[in-house]
């Protein structure tokens, strides 16, 4: 329906997009109602337990199940011979790509086991203490191989291999041994030698990053029961119920409508939670016991077996001219996978220059495998890697030539109409409107104390659309019930009953927005790539508008005037043309409570791949103090601006603001995986893996510029995920600005800059 | 499956009594905050947990002597709301209400963070830098133990079997003294010491440091009382010179690893920074006549 992207005109006044009422979902999440990923509790349910490797890289000998399988209270031990294995083919992930014979392997160790803490069987008992015996039950023989974990020790001619067959891709020549490269990807414009030779100053520097995980609360959870005829029906805690249920009837070998997966409340999942863990295992399990069973890792699994992001290698070059125009720009990004292929290498070089408009620039990416668990999405995936290293160097530029870094980035930005180096033309974007608040905005202009320290950066993410069904039903009473199918991770709930309200003319508390589960609503693919609010708003919108249609014909039947002679304004049903003021208007409510008389139940759906997503840019600004003698440092304040194209419930783009940053507080300064001599996580816990706490970072100010995006009906952009591409270089660029130290390492831990300070000052 | 029994005596006598008859499977539970972890995550695996929590001796801070006796299951909250030994010990309150949370502070206590064994435990320093001495009960009887000799290793006590820790005794406090705690964390709570410095210093009335004694923690196997430390103070005014000898003493007693929490020199460095912040904070105390 076309209608349904006719954007609103911005002069328009919106009664509720834009407003702040209680979200749905709030009252049952404060009050310990709402039901997470590990709060199902089914009558004859088993729990699920896993083995896990001890090694990072060993081939599997032998399985022996048998003293396990005899335990008391055991019903079922799986293992690799319990999967069948499956054909190489790619599907899309959140904004990555899966290969199921990956898949396979990732849920359950095949051939070797490729990392500590790999799946190489799972058990369901009666208890968990009996669970536990089970799993000390099970031998194992492994024949340990040497391991690898950085990606460019990976890269070596010598590294160990992780998988035999593995010939780089996107190479010419193919070549003709294995390594743990598993591709090439390149993205270049115009000739960057060329661009050099035209630069009055070159900066060249290389970076590293650590992994860093999601760090979700909320650990991965499922029950899964399936009966004896096959039909299952599976809950957990996920980012995207139907790519669970694809996945699952793939690994299973079971028709996609044999199994309904019911998306639970989800305590984080900031890209992590797109990919399958633990439920095919329940399933598996389930479906060999013929009893319900519930799978929970612990955070330690966590830790040990979900994908964290890449860390990498960068090496970036920038020239400029002397009045501060960018020439050229060239990056080599090197990115580990973890055990199987698909780092978001590619679109970290997407990114990596995509805030500047450049006519030369290349960047050449490397996707390494190591033996690490799997990397799955994490917030703007690679983004933050390939922009800090790129946002780095701008701001050494800016400064080597006397160039404040707001106008220097301004000089360069990207606008409407700029050709990205990734390929496409933007369309109205807010990169600019980021940059010149951020120039106004007290903070940038309040001066600061000594020892302190000051930086900014800019960031992009693409955001996406994509398969989305909703369905709206108005009720009898004249409320309505949404149903979508994009699990609500960041107050998606509220937004889209603000816009099935704004467009029906009823109040946000008449509409109900649930998250349906599988079998209720057509194929939705998962809440990732920031397209929850895009794509199901604008297919509520089109399902709203449905609705309308009918009620107008309703309203036209009691009338007995021609349907095209109805319009709805309101919330109501109006006579118009040569009818207008002939009849009193009919509100929703009114037609609501005829329906029964004039057709039937009134409603709407839709059905979409919904395109038009755009990007959007943010700026942060970040002040810092560190300590000389310790190097910790301190976060005294922090401003995100980012366009949101429009804000549907602004509090819940200021928390996506405000959540981004303090990941990117995290990433910046403390997290990163420990990893011993012999390839084991040393900190698979909160503890010792330090994501930030409440009272490490200041209240993160915000800034919503609002572009907005034409393609969409109110104007939305995804928001989630550029927050979190800024900080890491806003950070590095604050500290440059403090101690006169540059640091091209992540993360900038106290005895990381003290040791910097003390070389600085020749100690 | 592998059962383990819980025991809640109320007398000393009763817990002693448990305790050594069941030897090396017994464990004794305070605040449990450490002891349940351990439990969870499968690291120790004891046929009977003793709750002393019952037994009135534990429990309880009194005046004996001019000083403060404070049993070993007082929890960090209640020792924090007790005026006399905030004023007498601030050091030693803010290290016991360093460890864990709000929630944690409610459960968590001085006697389970020393006999937990941790390098690392944050109210050992200050306990050490108190003078503090440790009331033992076991099957041979009482014996004091001064806090710096309990801990021999990490994980590991010179506790004997069925012997635990009773109270912990705080000598007199003359005019002019003060104590203080510091830790270094990269995160600003919920975290444990990289590095953890007590120094408790008693002034005469001329500002003259007349007694001193310096507590470290996580800088090595144990935590350590460091005299050089104590010496680089006594007879100064806390000039910058004696806070000099102060850091580079607290500094050369450590002995520390590199592991995932901080190197050995950034261990080293730290230690003295905060030995020298701390004992600025503690001459603040002693000058304000605690």
């Amino acid at each position: 329906m076309s209608q349904a992207l006719k954007l609103d005109d911005d002069e328009q006044d919106l009664k509720y997009v834009g407003t702040r009422p209680v979200r749905p979902d709030g009252v049952d999440k404060v009050t310990g109602r709402a039901k997470f990923g590990a709060d199902l509790h089914l009558p004859g349910m088993l729990t699920g337990q896993v083995l896990r490797s001890p090694h990072p890289h060993a081939r599997i000998v032998s399985i022996d199940t048998s003293k396990a399988e005899a335990l008391a209270g055991v019903k079922a031990v799986i293992t690799r011979d319990d999967f069948q294995d499956m054909e190489s083919e790619f599907v899309p992930a959140g904004e990555m790509m899966v290969n199921y014979r990956d898949v396979v392997r990732n849920v359950m160790a095949r051939e070797k086991v490729l990392y500590e803490g790999h799946a190489v069987a799972a058990v369901a008992a009666t208890s968990n203490s009996i669970a536990r015996k089970a799993l000390r039950l099970i031998d194992v023989e492994y024949e340990v191989l040497p391991h690898v974990i950085d990606a460019v020790a990976a890269m070596a001619p010598d590294a160990p291999l992780l998988h035999d067959d593995m010939m780089t891709e996107g190479v010419d020549p193919k070549p003709d041994t294995p390594s743990n490269v598993s591709k090439r990807v390149e993205f270049a414009l115009g000739d960057v030698e060329k661009g050099f030779a035209e630069a009055d100053v070159i900066v060249e520097r290389e970076f590293n990053t650590k992994p860093v995980h999601q760090g979700y609360i909320e650990p991965h959870a499922c029950v899964a029961s399936m009966s004896e005829d096959g039909q299952a029906d599976l809950w957990c805690s996920t980012q995207g119920h139907y790519v669970v249920r694809t996945h699952c009837a793939r690994l299973l070998n079971l028709d996609v409508s044999k199994i309904r997966v019911t998306a639970s409340e989800i305590g984080g999942g900031f890209g992590g939670k797109t990919v399958v863990y633990l439920e095919p295992l329940a399933l598996a399990l389930s479906q060999k016991t013929g009893h319900p069973v519930k799978m929970v890792m612990s955070r330690d699994d966590v830790f040990r077996a979900t994908g964290p992001t890449s860390g990498a290698n960068v090496w970036v070059k920038m020239g400029a001219t002397k009045d501060g125009r960018i020439t050229a720009a060239e990056a080599v990004l090197k990115y580990q996978a973890g055990a199987f292929q698909g780092s978001p290498v590619q679109p970290g070089c997407m990114c990596a220059f995509a805030p500047y408009d450049l006519e030369n620039v290349k960047t050449v990416g490397y996707d390494v495998v190591t033996n690490r668990p799997k990397v799955a999405a994490y917030r703007a995936p690679g983004g933050p890697i390939s922009e800090y290293a790129t946002e780095s160097v701008v701001d050494e530029l800016a400064k080597m030539l006397g160039i404040d870094p707001v106008d220097f980035r301004l000089r360069n930005a990207a606008r409407e109409g700029t050709h990205a180096a990734y390929g496409p033309k933007f369309g109205p974007i807010g990169l600019v409107e980021t940059l010149e608040q951020a120039k106004a905005h007290e903070h940038y202009n309040t001066p600061l104390k000594p020892g302190q320290g000051r930086g900014i950066a800019s960031g992009f993410w693409f955001n996406i659309g994509g398969e989305t069904c909703v369905t709206l039903n108005i009720n009898e009473d004249g409320s309505a019930t949404l149903m979508a199918g994009t699990p609500d991770i960041g107050g998606s709930r509220a937004s889209l009953a603000l816009m099935t309200a704004e467009r029906l003319g009823i109040e946000p508390e008449k509409v109900r927005p649930l998250i349906a589960d599988t079998s209720s609503l057509g194929y939705n693919f998962l809440t990732g790539g920031s397209r929850a609010t895009f794509s199901s708003g604008m297919a509520a919108v089109e399902a709203a508008d449905e609705a309308i249609k009918e009620m107008c014909a309703r309203a036209a039947k009691i009338w007995e005037i021609p349907e095209d002679a109805v319009v709805w304004e309101d919330g109501h049903a109006k006579p118009a043309g040569d009818n207008a003021g002939k009849f009193d208007p009919l509100s929703l409510a009114d037609i609501a409570d005829m329906a029964g008389k004039t057709g039937g139940p009134i409603g709407g759906a839709a059905r979409i791949n919904a395109k038009g997503a755009a990007p959007s840019f943010g700026t942060h600004m970040v002040d810092l103090e560190v300590d000389e003698e310790t190097g910790r440092v301190t976060i005294l304040r922090y401003t995100v601006l980012q366009d949101a194209g429009r804000a549907v419930h602004p509090s819940y783009v200021e928390g996506q603001y405000q959540g981004g940053a303090v990941q990117g507080i995290g990433w910046a300064l403390n997290e990163e995986y420990i990893y011993g001599e012999d390839g084991r996580m040393q900190n698979p816990g909160f503890l010792d893996y330090r994501i930030p706490v409440a009272s490490d970072v200041p209240m993160i100010d915000t800034v919503i510029v609002e572009v907005p995006n034409p393609r969409h009906p109110y104007g939305v952009r995804g928001v989630g995920e550029t927050p979190i591409v800024p900080p890491m270089a806003a950070i590095a660029n604050a500290m440059e600005n403090a101690t006169g130290i540059r640091f091209t390492e992540l993360p900038m831990s106290p005895p990381k800059v003290l040791k910097a300070i003390e070389d600085r000052d020749g100690g | 499956m592998e059962e383990m029994r819980y025991e809640a005596p109320d007398s000393l006598d009763a817990a002693v009594a448990m305790l050594s008859d069941a030897g090396e499977a017994g464990r004794v539970l305070a605040g449990g905050t450490d002891l349940l972890v351990q439990l969870r995550a499968g690291m120790v695996h004891p046929g009977l947990v003793v709750d002393i929590k019952n037994i009135p001796e534990v429990r309880a801070i009194s005046e004996e002597g001019g000083g403060f006796r404070v049993g070993a299951a007082v929890t960090g909250a209640e020792l924090g709301e007790h005026a006399g030994m905030c004023k007498a010990w601030p050091g030693v309150v803010e290290a016991t209400e360093l460890i864990g949370s709000t929630q944690i502070q409610g459960r968590a206590t001085m006697g389970g963070n020393l006999c937990n064994g941790s390098p690392a435990a944050d109210s050992v320093p200050a306990l050490i830098a108190a003078g503090a001495v440790a009331s033992v009960i076991g099957p041979s009887g009482q014996r004091d133990v001064p806090v710096e000799d309990i801990i021999i290793g990490p994980g590991k006590t010179s506790l004997e079997k069925g012997e635990f820790v009773v109270s912990f005794k705080f000598p007199d406090r003359p005019a002019h003294s003060g104590d203080a705690y510091l830790r270094f964390i990269p995160r600003t709570e919920m975290d444990i010491a990289v590095v953890g410095a007590g120094v408790n210093i008693t002034l005469d009335d001329d500002g003259v440091c007349q007694a001193a004694r310096v507590g470290l923690g996580a800088v090595a196997a144990t935590p350590l009382l460091v005299a050089d430390a104590a010496d680089a103070l006594i007879g100064s005014t806390l000039d910058d010179a004696a806070l000099e000898k102060l850091a580079a003493a607290a500094s050369a007693a450590c002995k520390p690893i590199d592991d995932k929490r901080g190197t050995i020199e950034f261990r080293t460095k730290v230690a003295g920074v905060l030995a020298r912040r701390a004992a600025l904070i503690a001459l603040d105390r002693a000058k304000e006549g605690r």
